[in-house]
């Protein structure tokens, strides 16, 4: 294959990764490298490499339209991130250290979970008294326009919310990812956010995150030019598609459509890494 | 970093209204999304043009991305990725604008910085202030 012909197909199928996860929620970068390991044949260290770049273009892409909407909670944000980038520097500290075989196998796992949290839409809920007291102390109380006007909301179990946060960080460093899925997890049902305020500020922690391993994957390497500019257009194109098509709900069909390729590619990294295969 | 630095004496402030004299983090956010939405077209732009002089020169080689053998040396750190560039080469130019697109959340954490020392926050100013340390280490390579 020239690289001409690799850089068009490889930037298809990027595009179709940012258009179904910009039109689920679900994120397209997820997919990214089982698609370029086992469609592709790319090394996976070449692989979260691309897939990291493109979660950068992404989150920072897509804040300008978030941030009109006024939900994201800055403070929480930026304390979490603390726990986020010490993961992510810890994370891919490990990805050089451990095999490709067993880079794969954890990809499996964590793809098999993603495909089975999307399924599960989270719902709306907020919570007005009982905030933690740290939350108290470090003004991370806050409140959303609804509406109805400007709804206040508690913050709760900060600690149990930074502590995932770290575990996000390193599977983001690891496996090149935005861990959306673990960002929203540990502000939605262990901080307690409004699900809008979860999102929005994931959106922007995961930019930051993928940055903190970013400078770790460039000095080993991992971001290789020729594989790395046409996915990461190729996502940012589909994901900005994907927004501008998109008016009001997310339809149940697209989101069982991604966890069916989710789960395909998991079972597909699960067994070409624990054959070796990869 | 060193200590956070004390209050500005009011007297050094320029003269405004005061309805600007403190930025709330509404106004903040909609300041930095804007400049990150451009920090990201900037940075598409540069690697485009990269992109296409380096397929107009390599694009009928063979592909190679099979085998793990890194990228080149010279395009694994900031100063070499700048000697490329002056150099006009054109996979430099891509990796140029891949090390921006990296740089804009880097630039959002280290504005909120300022925002956060512009409204006197001393508490964020030092949270914030830790997060930018750890993305500028990380920059610089992290962990061996």
């Amino acid at each position: 294959m020239t690289i001409l012909l690799f850089s068009v197909l490889t930037g298809i199928g990027a595009f179709a990764a940012g258009l179904l996860g910009a039109l689920t929620g679900l994120g397209g970068a997820i997919i990214i490298t089982p698609l370029l390991t086992i469609v592709f044949g790319v090394d996976i260290r070449y692989a979260i490499g691309a897939s990291l770049v493109s979660v950068i273009a992404t989150s920072s892409g897509a804040a300008a339209a978030y941030v009109r909407e006024g939900y994201t909670n800055v403070r929480v944000g930026m304390l979490l991130e603390i726990a986020t980038t010490i993961g992510a520097l810890a994370g891919a500290y490990l990805a050089g250290h451990v095999t490709t075989s067993a880079l794969a196998v954890i990809f499996g796992l964590v793809l098999l979970y993603s495909g089975y949290r999307s399924t599960k839409p989270l719902a709306e809920h907020v919570t007005t008294e009982h905030a933690d007291p740290i939350a108290v102390k470090l003004r991370l109380n806050s409140a959303y326009p609804t509406p109805a006007g400007m709804q206040p909301y508690a913050v709760q179990h900060v600690p149990a919310g930074f502590s995932l946060m770290f575990g996000a960080g390193i599977l983001s460093g690891l496996l090149g990812i935005g861990s959306g899925a673990v960002k929203v997890l540990a502000m939605d049902q262990a901080m307690r956010l409004p699900f809008k305020v979860s999102t929005t500020t994931s959106n922007f922690m995961i930019g930051v995150t993928a940055a903190a391993s970013a400078g770790v994957y460039l000095h080993r390497g991992y971001i290789d030019p020729g594989i790395a500019l046409p996915v990461m257009l190729g996502v940012l194109a589909g994901a900005l598609t994907g927004a501008r098509i998109l008016t009001g709900a997310r339809p149940q069909s697209l989101r069982i459509l991604f966890s069916i390729v989710v789960l395909v590619l998991a079972a597909e990294m699960l067994y070409k890494g624990l054959t070796g295969a990869l | 970093m060193s200590a956070h630095p004390e209050p500005l004496a009011r007297g050094g402030e320029p003269p405004g209204p005061p309805a600007r004299a403190r930025w709330t983090d509404e106004q903040v956010e909609q300041v930095l999304g804007g400049l990150l939405r451009t920090g990201v077209l900037i940075a598409a732009a540069v690697a485009i043009l990269g992109g296409a002089i380096f397929l107009a020169q390599h694009g009928m080689q063979v592909a190679g991305h099979r085998v793990f053998v890194g990228a080149p040396p010279e395009l694994r750190s900031i100063a070499g990725i700048a000697r490329g560039v002056l150099a006009l080469q054109s996979a430099a130019i891509v990796q140029l604008g891949l090390l921006l697109l990296i740089a804009t959340p880097v630039a959002r954490v280290a504005l909120s910085l300022v925002a956060f020392l512009i409204q006197r926050d001393r508490l964020y100013v030092v949270i914030t202030g830790i997060v930018l340390l750890l993305l500028l280490f990380s920059l610089n390579g992290g962990p061996a």
